[in-house]
């Protein structure tokens, strides 16, 4: 918990807490057939498009069979990964008491095994989440994502590890759990770590003998076809889970925390934190199954556990209690929230600027990943696009700016 | 084909299963369903349905019960029911008489939606209350209500086998509108002679015997209760009485099979009750405590995260009992339910798959 963010006192902070509380009751008590419903429909929807996707690359000589199928299989793996995987492993739809959407045993159509997922993301980010030294997600053990993070030479590769991450993100999830920019010391975790790199193994393994070798071979004459198919459906589907994941807790304005401030947290100074740390992404309702309601990120961190579908409905009452509150509500369209976090990649590879360096060196820091965010930017605008939102984006007037006392680290270069 | 190590491998890692069942609900391998093929009602308050298990089905001895799971608003519910049929059912099918009370989600659900062409899921049978092989000189059967199913199952699987030692039938219903299987046991009856049934009714003055189960209720049974294997299945206020006739005769006990509802309201959230973590046959006293923290003081080590109900990992299989959500307040009894040990506390005793 931040100390320096006297903006809440203690009994507005409780109060605050309370009618957070007060929503996840009141979801909880609606909770039905409508939702098991959804899910049922968007694994019936998963499956269908696998199939049909692996389907036609089977006739991937033909390009539009091709074009088609890959688009289907990369739709289906984003689906799996993302609206499926990603919440059914929470234990959203625990309550449903269907084995086969057992938060504790689902497995999902990645790299990474579902049992070192739910450790690396469902305790240790969700719980430390934006905590800088305990959440993992702050740069993957690769990347300098805060300011908090001591620059180092390495990290002018910055932007090169991040392009390198984003292609290769499944396999930079699969190996997040096993600290690989931390050696163990004991021989227990030198145990553990080569068990959880087997799992690791196993599961690539067996990942990579579908889509590589046994598909491709079983379309005969189509064999590179099929190939090509597969991986640019997983290549889709690493670009776009790192887009939407990045979106999530590195635009500019989200804030990280030190391991003191988080130390005897409340539920409330919990919640408190979890907005501070999470950002929105604006967009239609087919951009938010695509993202698996992580562009409800703010929602998603408050209430892990509550089916995601249900986000976008009680987004208006967050929103609503943020204002009340004076607490930041950090949302906007995927192309501006993702510049920025291109933006942070690039600045944060060089070092912190002295203050003594004058206003033009600081511009031209500020501007220096203009030029590679502009074309990516435009790009993910058209796509967006194409998915019509149904709520216009905010606008950035109306978004109360967080106070200034709670980002100590980006107050040297922004000031 | 279809369940090769080939079909597995691409569709890894969701399985073979999770596709087949969208067009094949019936054809999947790792589960065992049935689809209700027939379905009447006996009585106002009971439906008696006939199930066509899935090929992985592989049967059950007369007496032993089976989860049954349907979904009901979205939630698999899975009860426990006897079959009331034949264990040398021609056709292998599965015939289930359910009754329902009052606060029966399930027992309702069937009765009310049940429908040809219905999915439901089975679990593998389970209960030592069956006959024994050879089967004995002499059958006692009693029971009370829907108590009646695996006994009925008993005696239809004895009378397919032409079993001539002498079988007694003794069973309660609060009257003749609400008794099960009146038709075919008084045909059993006339056909075969060593079979003796005698029904008591415990409301109105409809004819048959008087009153609640005592000696005079085992006399019109027609067998030597002291010589005959006897099988009890009813309410706890019946198998009582029978454990205590017993006893009074220095008898050994009879097998005995119980279905007690589970307790729906709870006033209090007073610390009573054990915790029993069955997989490390361990219990403990209930200190009031979230039950992960009961479970550490009891020596276990599970499976655990964030500590405050949100990372799920310490999600464990309760098997019976009350717990309460200690951020909700929600109080939650239904049985094989997944519970984040973190954040819920016993109310009374608590079984967990731990």
């Amino acid at each position: 918990m931040p100390s320096a963010a006297p903006i809440l006192t203690s009994d507005q902070l409780e109060a605050f807490g309370a009618e957070l509380e007060a929503i996840r009751t009141r979801v909880i008590a609606d909770l039905g057939e409508r939702d098991a419903d959804y899910i049922n429909k968007v694994i019936r929807a998963q499956r269908g498009l696998e199939v049909a996707g692996r389907g036609l690359l089977m006739a991937g000589f033909l390009p539009p069979a091709w074009l088609a199928g890959t688009a289907a299989l990369s739709v289906s793996k984003i689906l799996d990964n993302m609206e499926i995987g990603h919440n059914v492993m929470h234990g959203q739809y625990d309550w449903l008491k269907d084995p086969r959407l057992d938060g504790n045993t689902f497995e999902w159509d990645t790299a990474c095994p579902g049992d070192q997922w739910r450790h690396s993301h469902n305790y240790v980010h969700h719980t430390h989440t934006n905590i800088v030294g305990k959440d993992r997600d702050i740069g993957y053990g690769i990347l300098r994502m805060s300011e908090q993070q001591p620059w180092r030479p390495y990290y002018l590769g910055n932007p090169i590890y991040a392009t390198l991450l984003a292609l290769l993100f499944q396999y930079g999830v699969a190996v997040h759990d096993l600290e690989t920019d931390q050696m163990p010391t004991t021989e227990a975790g030198l145990q553990q770590r080569s068990e959880m790199a087997l799992e690791v193994w196993r599961k690539v393994r067996a990942q990579t003998l579908k889509d590589y070798i046994l598909f491709p071979l079983l379309s005969g004459p189509s064999f590179p076809f099929v190939l090509a198919g597969n991986a640019t459906a997983n290549l889709t589907r690493n670009l776009w889970a790192f887009t939407i994941i990045f979106c999530g807790h590195f635009p500019s304005g989200t804030v990280e925390f030190t391991e003191q401030e988080a130390e005897n947290e409340t539920r409330a100074q919990w919640y408190y934190r979890q907005i501070l740390g999470s950002a929105n992404l604006t967009g239609g309702e087919l951009f938010h199954i695509m993202a698996g309601n992580l562009s409800h990120q703010i929602e998603h961190h408050l209430f892990p556990d509550l089916p995601a579908h249900r986000y976008a409905e009680i987004s208006a009452d967050v929103r609503d209690i943020c204002e009340r509150y004076g607490i930041p509500y950090n949302t906007g369209p995927l192309h501006k929230q993702f510049a920025s976090v291109v933006g942070r990649i690039c600045r944060l590879a060089l070092p912190p600027l002295p203050p003594q360096l004058g206003r033009v060196a600081r511009r031209a820091v500020r501007l220096a990943p203009a030029p590679l965010t502009r074309p990516l930017a435009g790009f993910v605008h058209k796509m967006v696009g194409l998915m019509k939102p149904s709520t216009p984006p905010r606008t950035e007037t109306s978004r109360p700016q967080p106070p200034a006392v709670l980002t100590p680290g980006r107050e040297l270069i922004a000031a | 084909m279809l369940h090769s190590n080939l079909a597995e491998a691409l569709a890894y890692p969701h399985g073979i299963d999770r596709y087949i069942e969208l067009v094949r609900p019936l054809q999947v391998k790792g589960e065992m369903r049935a689809e209700v093929t027939g379905v009447h009602h006996q009585t106002a308050k009971s439906v008696t349905l006939t199930l066509a298990p899935s090929e992985n089905w592989r049967g059950l001895r007369a007496g032993q019960f089976v989860g049954v799971s349907v979904v009901i608003d979205g939630v698999r519910e899975t009860r426990p029911y006897s079959p009331a049929g034949s264990e040398h059912e021609r056709n292998g099918t599965l015939e289930l008489t359910v009754s329902t009370h009052p606060e029966g989600k399930v027992s309702r659900h069937l009765r009310d939606q049940a429908q040809p062409g219905m999915i439901v899921g089975l679990t593998a049978p389970q209960g030592q209350f069956v006959l024994p092989d050879p089967r004995p000189e002499r059958v006692l059967l009693i029971s009370g209500g829907s108590g009646i199913t695996p006994v009925m199952a008993m005696l239809r699987t004895l009378c397919d086998e032409g079993y001539s030692g002498e079988i007694g039938f003794l069973n309660y219903a609060r009257s003749p509108q609400l008794a099960l299987y009146s038709g075919e046991l008084a045909q059993l009856a006339r056909r075969h002679h060593s079979l003796h049934v005698a029904r008591g009714f415990t409301q109105g003055r409809a004819q048959g015997l008087k009153g609640r189960f005592g000696r005079k209720h085992l006399r019109a049974a027609g067998v030597d209760h002291r010589t005959a294997a006897t099988y009890v299945c009813g309410p706890p206020t019946l198998i009582e009485s029978v454990r205590a006739l017993w006893a009074a005769d220095g008898l050994k006990q009879p097998a005995v099979e119980t279905f007690t509802a589970p307790v729906q309201r709870f006033e209090t959230v007073a610390a009573t009750g054990a915790v029993h973590f069955l997989a490390s046959e361990r219990t403990a006293t209930n200190t009031g405590l979230p039950l992960l923290e009961q479970a550490e003081d009891a020596g276990l080590r599970p499976n655990h995260g964030c500590r405050m109900g949100i990372c799920n990992t310490c999600a464990t299989r309760k098997t019976e009992g009350t717990v309460r959500n200690i951020i909700t307040g929600a109080l939650s009894s239904a049985c094989d339910e997944q519970i984040r040990l973190c954040v819920c506390v016993p109310v009374g005793d608590v079984a967990l798959d731990l």
